[in-house]
This record gives C-alpha cells, sequence and structure tokens, in this order.
C-alpha cells in the first residue's frame, strides 16, 4: 500500500498496473463437513499471469477451493492473503469471478457493466465508454440495450465475462463457465480466456472436462478428494500423469473420491 | 325496492355529473392514501431492505415485528394517533388533531409495515442469488442495498400498491383522527359509513363504485407491471 502511494506521487505511468491482489495464496487451507475433509490445501500460490485449470471429479473440492481464494468462503482454519494482506472490500474488484450459472442484474447487458464499474469507483462516462468497449470486444454490441436475463445461455456467460474483464481484473477466477454451453459459446469463451491470459492477467479456471483443460491450460492443477495432488505444466501434466488419480481420471476411470462407478462418465479428451 | 332503484339512478346521476361533492371527496382520499404512500415508501423500502442485507443481533424479532404489524387493526393505529395528536397528548401542541396531515400519519403508520415487511422479503430473496456476485464487485452494505433497491423495483411496486389498497380501503384510523369533518378530512370509507347511516344510500353507493374502482385498478396495474417485468425477464 505504502509503495502504491510513493509511486502516484511520482506520478510513473505504471501505477495503475501494480498488483494489488497478486500473489494470492492460500496457506493451510482446510474446511470440514462432519468427518469429511472437502478440502486440505497446504500452499497454493496463484501468481503471474497465463491460465492455470484447476481439474478433478466432481467434489473434488474445486470449486470451493477457488471460491476460498476469492474470500467468498471462509475456510474452517489457514489464512488467504491478497498481494501479502488479508482479501478487503477495496480491493475486491480487482479479481473477477464467474460463476457457473451467471448472475446478472435486472438490468439491460450494457447497464450491468456499468454497474460494476461504477460500484468500483469508475467515473460515469469512463464507465459507460468502458462499458461499450467490453460489449464491442466481446461481440455483444448488438445485444447492449436487451436486458440481460433475455439473453441465451451462452450470451449471458459471455456478458457476465466481459463484465469480469471490464473491470479490468489481475485475476480472473471462473468455476466451470462453460458447463452446459453449446460448443459455439464454448469456444467463444475458451478463445476468451486465453487471450485474458497472455495479456497480463492470471486466470484459474476450474473445470472437470479434460479435453477442455488441454485446450487453453497453460498449467494444471489436479484435485482430488480435496487436495491438489499434482502442478505441473500442461504438457507434462497431460503426457504423464503422475499420481495414480490423475491416470484414472484421465482414463475416464475416475468418477468420484467413492470409485464406486467406473463406467467412464468423463472423456480422456484424446 | 321503488327505493332502491331511485337510489341506484340517483348513484348513476352523481358518477355522470361528476358531482362536486364527491370529486372532492374522492381527491381527498387519493391524496391521503397516495401521500401515506410515498412517506412509508421511503422510509419503509429502506428499512426493509436493511434488515435484509445487515447481520444484527436479534434481526429475526424485527423480521417478526415487521411480519405481525402487517396485521395492525386500523382502528387501534387510529386511537395510538389520536392519542399523540390530542390536546394532552406529546404531540398536541401541533393541533394537526382533525386534519388531513393527521390522516395521513395515521395511514403511512398503518402501511410502512406492509411495505417494510414486503421488502425486507423480496429484497432477502434477491440478495439469496446476488449477494456473492456483488461481493466479487467489492460492494458493501450501501452498494447491494441500492442495488437491489433498484433491481427489485417491479416488486417493490407492487408493495407500494398493496399498501395504497389498503390505506385507501380502511376507514377506523382516519375516521378516529381525522373525524369525518364535512369539506375538511372526509374521505370515501369515512363518508360512506356516515351517508349509510343517514340513510342517503346514493350518495354512499356512488362512491362505494368509485372505491370498487380504485382499487380493482390498483390491482389491475399490480398485475400488469408483473407481466411486463416477467415479460422482460426484470421480475
Amino acid at each position: 500500500m505504502l509503495e502504491r502511494g510513493n509511486l502516484s506521487i511520482a506520478g510513473l505511468a505504471f501505477e495503475e498496473a501494480r498488483p494489488e491482489v497478486r500473489p494470492v495464496i492460500g496457506q493451510n487451507i482446510r474446511i470440514a463437513r462432519g468427518a469429511r475433509l472437502l478440502l486440505d490445501v497446504e500452499e497454493l500460490i496463484v501468481s503471474g499471469s497465463g491460465v492455470t485449470v484447476l481439474m478433478g471429479p466432481n467434489g473434488a473440492g474445486k470449486s470451493l477451493l477457488l471460491r476460498c481464494l476469492a474470500n467468498l468462503v471462509a475456510p474452517d482454519s489457514g489464512t488467504i492473503t491478497w498481494g501479502g494482506c488479508p482479501p478487503d472490500r477495496a480491493r475486491a474488484a480487482r479479481l473477477g469471478f464467474v460463476f457457473q450459472r451467471p448472475v446478472l442484474l435486472r438490468r439491460s447487458a450494457r447497464a450491468n457493466i456499468r454497474h460494476a464499474l461504477r460500484a468500483a469507483g469508475v467515473s460515469r462516462a469512463e464507465a459507460a465508454a468502458r462499458a461499450d468497449q467490453a460489449l464491442a470486444a466481446a461481440r455483444l454490441s448488438h445485444l447492449s440495450r436487451m436486458p440481460a436475463r433475455m439473453l441465451s445461455g451462452g450470451e449471458q456467460q459471455r456478458l457476465a465475462i466481459a463484465r469480469a474483464l471490464a473491470l479490468r481484473p489481475e485475476c480472473l477466477f471462473l468455476d466451470e463457465p462453460t458447463a452446459n454451453l453449446d460448443p459455439a459459446s464454448v469456444a467463444a469463451i475458451e478463445a476468451t480466456v486465453i487471450a485474458a491470459g497472455r495479456s497480463g492477467t492470471k486466470v484459474l479456471f476450474v473445470t472437470h472436462d479434460a479435453a477442455q483443460a488441454r485446450r487453453i491450460a497453460t498449467d494444471i492443477l489436479f484435485m482430488h478428494e480435496g487436495q491438489i495432488l499434482e502442478r505441473r505444466d500442461a504438457t507434462s501434466f497431460f503426457d504423464v500423469p503422475k499420481s495414480a488419480a490423475a491416470r484414472a481420471f484421465l482414463a475416464g476411470d475416475l468418477v468420484s473420491e467413492a470409485g464406486t462407478d467406473l463406467d467412464g462418465a468423463f472423456g480422456s479428451g484424446a | 325496492m321503488h327505493d332502491l332503484t331511485n337510489a341506484f339512478a340517483e348513484t348513476f346521476g352523481l358518477l355522470v355529473s361528476l358531482d362536486a361533492d364527491l370529486l372532492e371527496i374522492v381527491g381527498l382520499s387519493l391524496w391521503v392514501s397516495g401521500l401515506a404512500v410515498l412517506i412509508a415508501g421511503l422510509i419503509g423500502v429502506p428499512l426493509g431492505a436493511l434488515v435484509a442485507v445487515a447481520r444484527f443481533p436479534g434481526r429475526w424479532a424485527v423480521v417478526v415485528l415487521l411480519n405481525a404489524m402487517m396485521g395492525l387493526p386500523p382502528v387501534v393505529v387510529g386511537l395510538a394517533v389520536y392519542l399523540l395528536l390530542s390536546r394532552a397528548g406529546p404531540l398536541g401542541p401541533l393541533g394537526i388533531l382533525y386534519t388531513p396531515t393527521a390522516m395521513v400519519i395515521a395511514q403511512a403508520i398503518l402501511v410502512l409495515p406492509i411495505v417494510a415487511a414486503l421488502s425486507r422479503q423480496t429484497i432477502e430473496d434477491m440478495k439469496l442469488e446476488y449477494e456473492d456476485q456483488l461481493r466479487v464487485f467489492g460492494m458493501g452494505p450501501r452498494g447491494m442495498i441500492s442495488t437491489l433497491i433498484w433491481d427489485a423495483r417491479y416488486s417493490l411496486m407492487t408493495a407500494l400498491l398493496a399498501g395504497f389498497g389498503r390505506a385507501v380501503a380502511e376507514v377506523g384510523a382516519v375516521i378516529i383522527v381525522g373525524g369525518n369533518i364535512n369539506h375538511v378530512t372526509r374521505v370515501m370509507t369515512t363518508t360512506i359509513a356516515l351517508e349509510t347511516s343517514k340513510g342517503n344510500l346514493a350518495f354512499a353507493m356512488a362512491l362505494g363504485l368509485v372505491l370498487v374502482t380504485i382499487v380493482t385498478a390498483v390491482n389491475a396495474l399490480v398485475f400488469s407491471l408483473r407481466h411486463t417485468a416477467t415479460r422482460s425477464a426484470y421480475a
């Protein structure tokens, strides 16, 4: 915080770009429900840029971990820090979050983006301009005046992502954003996410779809039964998964921690 | 039977000729109840939203109290306001007993719990859906309340209309604090009560028809608002 103040006095151009929430760090995160340990992560550091895919079967704790890091769920024990200090509301908008089911306000598509920007303290005029830019970038300009909730499922999710990106977040967390969408929407969202990762945003993307992970990931975090079993770059992970769970998952044999259903509900995506 | 037929004929005469006394009474009714709902809305909607969003000890008690007060008997509210405003009461020096102002106060008190309780319910339901997203935007309670009030605008309008329907149709509170003084505090319901007991059925029926029409129109408005809102996915 101090450094930031000094820099803005010096009037340096890159003051805006100074990271405020990166690195996002979770340490000794534990969440239990009764006897069951839902989440047990010793350490996770989210920094840099690119697309990290958080992968694993249903019930592995992926979404829960994402919500913890975003300060939406408080862990039973352990600490979360954003940029070295505990999460706080003032910096919340620097970390974007896209839910599996997009939460759109009962307003027009454009007003959805504008409202998020206004809430983050962007001036009225700039918010309007940035909302239009964001809609254009998402190819949603023609729907700008439509009530957001009248859009199709794919358009709604693209709008939610455009809204998150309009805030120019340092980190963008997406929780299975393409579940139940048609292939064209999935492709559009994946392209957007990859572009965001390349332009300096740190993307953390939850999916249980191995094929999707192959398409977008620069590196992989593989979770199983609340633990992170592997963290490696995508190519080497898919070439030689080290853990037995990851091998079983990629082969389509691992469905849940119970391991009873071996019918291969997950494609190997080869 | 003959009397009743005559009364009907006279009723329509009054309505068609837009009788001046009739208009005055209808006008005062709409003014008093409208103003009461406006005041109740300005206080009740933010209050309901605050109770929906804020977390404080004893919140559930406030919720129960608000819901219970929705059923306040108008005569009891009238009596309470009367005691406040009567010459010996704490607000007696204001000298507003038996004025339209007193009637507005009584009806605002009557409607406030309805508006607040319905707003609280509406906004709490919407908060379930919105909360995580609004937290991601970095919003605090203030931002959440204003966002939720705006996004719940159609439901909140129906809550206000429900309050208006209750206010314009009640007789107990306004008759106690207004006194039913001719050309001063006479509204539809109090006049109907008086004229019926005087045997002036035509005037009472004419007002009754107007009142029923207004209440029906308010409900139609509620219905069409809901319909519009649903069609544009704003409900």
